[in-house]
């Protein structure tokens, strides 16, 4: 098999004072060498499936599962050193609250440089003429400013894209990216994922895209696995999304603005709670929207 | 009609030297009482530079700005009656509400800086204005969702009883079912309080659900001024919104896709 | 959840542990009472309390608690070793009992601790978050004065103002402060550098508040958590600074009977009787660790991530 990730029965919980909490209950998944989309609302779980794969669940949060293996090699019962290797170097993440994950009082250039250089032995100025070109790529107009610059001094959608700048340095096996293009406009994030879409292609990354944007999804991915209340409630191919079935991704298709089509009002989502209690659906019932 | 917000010829940069960066170039336009005007443009072409102009968070600037016909004064200080007319809503819901402060805690202190005196009333309404249950009124942040999170923003912003409400992306951070919710909850206040919108979003469903008119942004200049029908039938001159409009049809994968991968390797 | 026969009343534990508070004081209550709940999960923080408590309460009752007059002389039992019926831990070269001399020298402990705690954080904090939040040349300003005062060695610059000021316990505690803020003001600028530009700040400006109104409701309260941890993790150090004072001569005058000013006393003895500087030496040990265990705990609770 090529399975690149293969995740069975994972588990998130949080303690709290009103008993256990699950964020994530029981996903299962594999991923191949390509682009898998995880879409639901917010508070599905989304991130923390994310998280869990890197082990990087804050205390008191606790990951189990079956195994989830990269490669065959499962991450479970490796220790934090050997999760260190693992993640910037064969997993990388992009994680959703850019302007949280830098650092506020340190220039761009320095913490981008500083991320390339954790995993290579790359000499000073190696590590600036990568970070510049990095920045280029993902269409930054000057980048020699932006490397300057703090964080505060960028736009909401500029941090967006040094972050995935910083994460693809390393050029990871496995890139998770969590919401990264949300601050982006439809130009510049055609950019951003030509640059993901060539790598999957040609150096045969894996990509588990986390997204709100459904039609998104839907155009620049392979697969798609629909989470509601920590638990994958449908998975079909991308490019039958639109077919979905279950009530749950049916309303968020419909609660979505149309610009063709004017309405007075949108549609929101009524949750029903039996789809809380619905089993998760597992990897090999993945084809089921084919038929 | 008199415009409740007009922008002529405004420049605004920032830092010195080699730092030095003209955010926008020279931007005019109108607002009309009661419109709600959208801002859509490439990521960094300073649309929110432009608000932050407005309110006085960005104190370098030239040209006029004026509300209801009153010129905004140079530097970083408006008077109390500038932030009960005008206020905003930050485009990042997780970044702008204060981590240690209860919702309680932010109204009441938005209210007490407003020199209003019914104070517990006014919360009450607030609260239930923006469709948050009385439950939720000692919460911190950490305890809210992304959507509720942004519902209490704009309560506080609500909270001066304001007739102009800066929005910037409001909705880009949350997912759609919320986004839904949001934009009707907008919709809804400004039929009710008569407000004005100024609205920046990159999703162009969005500006085309909310606003009648939208000014098109590219590396600080507008390029083009749009009508939501013009918006709808693809009716645009400039090249960056004939790029701009074909973009938000979907993403096409681009098999020889130019630089961009090429640094990567 | 409508079990049928359960007593109505909520329990006062769900009401404190409630996700949805009635008032402003019930949500105040609630938020405590989840902290002291993570804080009584770290055992050694507990015992770090407890020291603590104890300290409080045999410096409250030390009157009631010491068997002795801490300064009352007896030339004729000098230096009685350990043990000795009437003197538990002996007495010192003056014939004093070491153990009502150390039940009262808790209270002079405390009034150091108490007014350094007080007095250093928040000339610390007030210089930080303005200088941090001003920038320009304020931020120049108050931060060369904060490098001037880092650059001497506590204690020496502690000697110098004592010697200024004139020996005696608050000079001592005056000296110590002076000397201990700058690190705070360290801490508060760092931490105001990064909350200044977030958008919460900028939400409060754009109502209309004042500098000196954003630095004091909405700066303070999020650096106050990590001076409370350094405070106490420092207050060891502030301690053994006023000990070494005490010791020097330059602190407490006696009779009082401070900690480190009895060592400084019984070290003329320490080979033939060691215990006479080895008892208040230990109790410094204890109250020490004590501030040090708690410290750690309390960075648990106090760290926001950490909330749930
Ligand atoms: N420290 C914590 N303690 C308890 N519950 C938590 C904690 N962190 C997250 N959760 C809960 O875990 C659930 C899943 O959160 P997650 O961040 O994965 O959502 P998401 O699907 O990424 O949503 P969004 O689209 O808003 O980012 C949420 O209901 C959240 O409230
Ligand atoms: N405080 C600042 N100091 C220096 N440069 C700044 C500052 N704030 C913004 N800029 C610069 O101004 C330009 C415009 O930023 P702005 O935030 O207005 O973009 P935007 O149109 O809102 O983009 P986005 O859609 O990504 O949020 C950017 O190049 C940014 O780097
Ligand atoms: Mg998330
Ligand atoms: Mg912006």
């Amino acid at each position: 098999m090529t399975e690149l990730l293969d995740v069975q029965n994972l588990r998130v919980t949080f303690p709290t004072n009103q008993g256990l909490f699950e964020a994530v209950r029981g996903v299962s998944f594999k991923l191949g060498r390509e682009r898998l989309g995880i879409v639901g609302e917010s508070g599905s779980g989304k991130s923390m499936t994310g998280r869990a794969i890197l082990r990087l669940i804050r205390k008191p949060g606790a990951v189990a599962a079956d195994h989830i293996k990269l490669d065959g090699e499962d991450l479970l019962p490796m220790t934090e050193k050997q999760m260190r290797a693992v993640r910037g170097k064969r997993i990388s993440m992009v994680m959703q609250d850019p302007k949280f994950s830098l650092n506020p009082v340190m220039r761009v250039g320095e913490q981008i440089m500083e991320a390339y250089r954790l995993h290579s032995r790359a000499t000073k100025s190696e590590a600036r003429r990568r970070a510049l070109e990095m920045l280029e790529a993902v269409s930054i107009r000057d980048p020699e400013r932006v490397f300057r610059a703090y964080p505060h001094e960028l736009s909401g959608g500029m941090g967006q894209r040094i972050m995935i700048a910083m994460m693809l340095i390393p050029n990871p096996e496995l890139l998770i990216a969590d919401e990264p293009t949300s601050a982006l406009d439809v130009s510049v994030q055609g950019q951003v994922l030509n640059i993901m879409d060539k790598l999957v292609r040609e150096r045969g990354m894996g990509l588990i895209f986390i997204s709100h944007d459904l039609n998104l999804v839907a155009q620049f991915c392979d697969r798609v696995l629909i989470m509601y209340a920590g638990r994958v409630v449908e998975t079909c191919e991308a490019g039958r999304l639109h077919e979905a079935r279950h009530p749950y991704t049916r309303g968020l298709l419909n609660s979505m603005p149309r610009i063709d089509t004017p309405k007075d009002r949108l549609e929101v989502l009524k949750r029903d709670p039996a789809w809380r209690e619905a089993p998760s659906v597992g990897p090999d019932e993945s084809r089921e929207v084919t038929a | 009609m008199s415009a409740a917000l007009s922008f002529r010829d405004l420049k605004v940069w920032f830092g010195e030297g080699r730092d030095h960066v003209m955010a926008v170039k020279g931007a005019t336009f109108e607002v009309a009482r009661g419109e709600s005007f959208g801002l859509v443009g490439e990521s960094g072409s300073g649309k929110s530079t432009i608000m932050r102009a407005l309110t006085g968070l960005a104190p370098d600037w030239s040209g006029e700005m004026a509300v209801d016909s009153r010129p905004v004064p140079q530097g970083p200080k408006r008077d109390a009656a500038f932030y009960k007319k005008v206020q905003m809503v930050f485009q990042d819901p997780y970044a702008s509400l204060h981590p240690r402060h209860s919702i309680d805690q932010v109204l009441s202190e938005t209210l007490k800086l407003h020199g209003y005196t019914d104070i517990e009333r006014r919360i009450e309404k607030l609260l239930s204005d923006v469709g948050l249950g009385p439950a939720f009124r000692f919460r911190y942040p950490h305890q809210l969702s992304g959507g509720q999170r942004q519902r209490v923003a704009i309560a506080r912003a609500l909270a001066p009883e304001p007739e102009i409400l800066l929005l910037d992306e409001p909705t880009s951070a949350l997912d759609v079912s919320v986004q839904a919710e949001i934009l009707n909850l907008l919709s809804d206040l400004r039929s009710e309080h008569d407000l004005t919108f100024l609205m920046v979003s990159h999703n162009l469903s969005v500006v085309a659900h909310m606003c009648s008119q939208s000014a098109v942004m590219q590396q600080g200049e507008i390029v083009e001024l749009l009508t939501t029908e013009d918006l709808r039938r693809h009716a645009a001159r400039h090249p960056y919104t004939q790029r701009l409009l074909r973009a938000a049809e979907g993403y096409v994968r681009d098999e020889d896709a130019a630089g961009g991968a090429e640094a990567v390797a | 959840m409508s079990v049928t026969g359960e007593t109505p009343q909520m329990s006062w534990r769900d009401w404190l542990l409630t996700d949805t508070p009635a008032s402003r004081r019930h949500a105040r209550a609630a938020s405590f009472y989840k902290g002291w709940l993570r804080f009584r999960t770290n055992s050694l923080a507990m015992v770090g309390l407890g020291i603590l408590v104890l300290l409080l309460l045999i410096a409250a009752f030390a009157p009631w608690l010491a068997p002795h007059d801490p300064i009352a002389q007896d030339l004729g039992k000098r230096l009685l070793p350990l043990g000795t019926p009437g003197h538990l831990l002996g007495t010192d070269s003056l014939g004093r009992d070491i153990l009502s001399r150390l039940i009262f020298g808790a209270r002079v402990t405390l009034y150091i601790v108490v007014l350094v705690a007080l007095v250093a954080p928040i000339v610390g904090l007030l210089m930080g978050t303005i200088a941090g939040y001003a920038g320009g040349w304020t931020d120049t300003v108050l931060m060369r004065i904060t490098d001037i005062f880092l650059a001497f060695p506590r204690l020496v610059l502690a000697l110098a103002f004592v010697a200024a000021l004139g020996a005696g316990i608050e000079n001592a505690v005056l000296a110590i402060s002076l000397t201990a803020w700058p690190p705070y003001a360290r801490i508060a600028r760092a931490e105001t550098l990064t909350i200044r530009n977030s958008d919460y700040i900028s939400a409060v400006r754009l109502q209309g508040a004042r500098p000196m109104r954003i630095i004091t409701r909405h700066i303070w309260p999020l650096c106050i958590s990590s001076l409370i941890v350094r405070v106490t993790l420092d207050m060891a150090g502030i301690i053994l600074a006023a000990a070494g004072l005490g010791f020097l001569g330059l602190g407490a005058q006696p009779p009082m009977p401070e900690w480190g000013a009895m060592i400084s006393d019984g070290r003329r003895f320490i080979l033939d009787h060691w215990w006479v500087a080895t008892m208040p030496g230990l109790a410094i040990f204890v109250v020490s660790l004590g501030f040090n265990l708690l410290g750690d705990g309390l960075r648990d609770v106090l760290d926001p991530k950490a909330e749930k």
